[in-house]
């Protein structure tokens, strides 16, 4: 894993009234990792996400991407910059006036300069990537299953070839079936294309099976952002009931191959 | 920092003693719009035997492998797959996983498309079919609502009075000055119409009679219920349709209470309270609007103005306009809070079901004023 941090946070501070969510947080995210966030309920995981991607104004602190402040870009430069990342949101986030090609054809139209027509075709690739059924494509959001809405909202993610992906809460919602082969395609994805993923999940399996690196939110900053198993190691109360309860020791039973350790 | 890709046919290689597909350079979105054609032209004409020569490739993502995969076809990458000294293993993986998806993944047959006359023909069907099946939901729908207000009636401990007070403010209260202000301006109007016409045959004082009646028997009535059909009937469905939307009505059914009485009684209740009264204050302000029409421009003062009145206009007429009120409020309520039962999903859902409700309610009372005026006629009331 080469060591050039790609997302820098520093000092990030974030509050709503009187409720601060984030003070003094630091974070790196480096190139071709996946970057894992838990932390529990409340705790600002998708304030950081959105405050990373420039959809909140931090209330303290500062964040680069590729050496540079989002917010402090002007119109133009913001987009180019915005056009390389691709973001999965908690609800799918599609256009429910669009079908799902459209959806996914949208950026390729409007940023790469496809026709229509090669922007349909190279849709239809990515419904496929994603492991949707042909027809899907040309349903309406509201038509589809929870599920299929999440995998819907990654082909339109991934539709720019982003260098960064941010995933929020992915596979919540999939059957393990699905989920399974989503951290799979992640993965391939990770490798093939050196993707850099930020992904907030609360599903361990994904932590174990995909992550390079775990960062854990918790006390308003980030605890300790490590190999899994260094943060599975921390001596912190939350982190251990995390890891080392009952569902912890299942997914690292699953993960390992053998019993938990504690 | 980018090389442009390139893709060499074997043609142009013939004189080697083996055929060679030369594939190098970015193959990335960038060039996917430059690569497609060449791809789909080099496609038909590769034959079996051709050896696929990748070590000048560049940058490659999930664009440009799905290319590559399109042009050397399923039976060819698995043999690269397998053995290819030029890509790495991450990208074999890349071009497997892109493979097999679209693999099983063959593009939809459409749909075949119809003949023009057909589809007007089956658009007529449709929508006739779509009126008699809003009509039977609105029948249905207006049942439900009966049979649950008789059935809360009876039983004060479930009437929801603070639902009842919010409504009631909401479409009545708030919608006094718009009302107010229209209906005034409505009855100067009609003043001067009247003005204007009867000054030819001289009989510009009945003037008072003609704002008169139409305020009393028709225009505070249907005036001020087109203003909440547009007003409430929209506010009703968006209210119920983004309750519906984000499964709130499915949580109300579930903890075994009744949308109806939960949601559509207060409803109804507010504007059967709000409408008739609201009604009241367009007659009051059409008539005064009238009134100083009449004292500007045809020198009949105020006390003249209101001698003609008490002589001339009979009560049966206000009783006609009123009696009208809640049949509308009532009908404008069920149409609002129906509309908002139907919506799915989407919020697109919710602003088409919004627009047909004040469509539809606006339609109604237009509709039932017109047989109302032609009955009240008939029967000289």
């Amino acid at each position: 894993m080469s060591g050039e941090a790609i997302i820098e946070v520093r000092d990030l501070g974030n509050r709503f009234g009187a409720q601060v969510v984030h003070e003094h947080l630091n974070l790196d995210l480096y190139r071709g990792e996946v970057l894992g966030v838990v932390g529990g309920s409340g705790t600002g995981k998708s304030v950081l996400l959105r405050s990373i991607v420039g959809l909140r104004e931090p209330s303290a602190g500062r964040i680069t991407v590729f050496g540079e402040d989002l917010l402090s870009l002007s119109g133009e430069r913001r987009s180019l910059l915005e056009r390389r990342f691709g973001v999965l949101y908690q609800r799918g986030a599609l256009f429910s006036s669009l079908t799902v090609l459209e959806n996914i054809a949208l950026p390729l139209i409007e940023h790469a300069k496809l026709s229509r027509e090669a922007a349909e075709r190279l849709a239809r690739v990515k419904v496929a990537l994603v492991g949707l059924p042909s027809n899907a494509g040309d349903k309406y959001p509201t038509e589809l299953s929870g599920g299929m809405v999440k995998r819907a909202a990654l082909a339109r993610a991934l539709a720019l070839e982003p260098d960064i992906l941010f995933l929020d809460e992915p596979t919540a919602g999939l059957d393990p079936i699905g989920a399974a082969a989503f951290d799979q395609l992640i993965g391939t994805l990770r490798d093939a294309l050196g993707l850099s993923v930020f992904l907030v999940t609360h599903d361990l399996d994904t932590l174990y099976s995909l992550c390079d690196r775990v960062a854990v939110l918790a006390r308003k900053q980030v605890l300790v952002a490590d190999r899994l198993d260094v943060v599975a190691d921390t001596d912190d109360a939350w982190i251990r009931e995390y890891f080392h309860g009952p569902r912890g020791r299942a997914a690292t039973q699953a993960a390992t191959g053998v019993p938990g350790s504690s | 920092m980018s090389t442009a890709p390139y893709l060499q046919s074997p043609a142009a290689t013939a004189s080697h003693t083996e055929a060679r597909l030369r594939i190098g350079g970015d193959w990335t979105l960038a060039h996917y719009a430059q690569l497609l054609p060449q791809v789909d032209a080099l496609r038909s004409q590769l034959d079996a035997e051709v050896r696929v020569d990748l070590s000048d490739l560049g940058a490659l993502d999930t664009a440009g492998a799905a290319l590559l995969v399109e042009l050397l076809g399923a039976g060819r990458l698995a043999e690269l797959a397998a053995d290819a000294p030029d890509l790495s293993r991450e990208r074999r993986a890349l071009l497997q996983t892109i493979g097999q998806a679209m693999a099983d993944n063959e593009a939809p047959a459409h749909a075949k498309a119809g003949s023009a006359l057909g589809d007007v023909f089956a658009h007529i069907g449709e929508a006739t079919l779509t009126i008699w099946q809003h009509l039977v939901a609105l029948l249905g729908f207006i049942g439900l609502t009966l049979s649950t207000l008789v059935s809360v009636l009876l039983r004060p401990k479930r009437w929801r009075l603070t639902a009842l007070a919010a409504h009631l403010e909401q479409t009545g209260l708030n919608a006094v000055p718009i009302v107010a202000l229209l209906t005034f301006l409505v009855g100067a109007v009609v003043a001067f119409l009247g003005a204007t016409v009867l000054a030819d045959f001289g009989a510009s004082i009945y003037t008072v009679d003609l704002v008169a009646f139409s305020f009393l028997r028709e225009f505070g009535v249907l005036l001020t219920a087109i203003l909440m059909a547009g007003r409430t009937a929209s506010a009703f469905t968006a209210q119920i349709g983004s309750m519906k939307a984000n499964e709130e009505i499915d949580a109300i059914r579930t903890l075994g209470l009744s949308p109806i009485e939960l949601l559509v009684l207060p409803r109804v209740f507010a504007l059967l309270l709000a409408l008739p009264m609201l009604t009241f204050v367009a007659m009051l302000s059409g008539i005064f609007g009238g009134a100083v029409v009449c004292a500007l421009t045809l020198d009949i003062p105020l006390v003249r103005f209101l001698a003609i009145l008490q002589e001339d206009i009979g009560l049966n007429h206000f009783l006609v306009g009123m009696l009208k009120a809640p049949i509308f409020a009532f009908l404008i309520a069920v149409i609002g809070c129906l509309e908002g039962f139907k919506v799915s999903g989407s919020a697109q859902s919710v602003g088409e079901h919004t627009t047909s409700a004040v469509v539809q309610s606006i339609f109604v009372v237009i509709l039932l004023d017109a047989i109302a005026a032609l009955f009240l006629m008939e029967m000289g009331w």
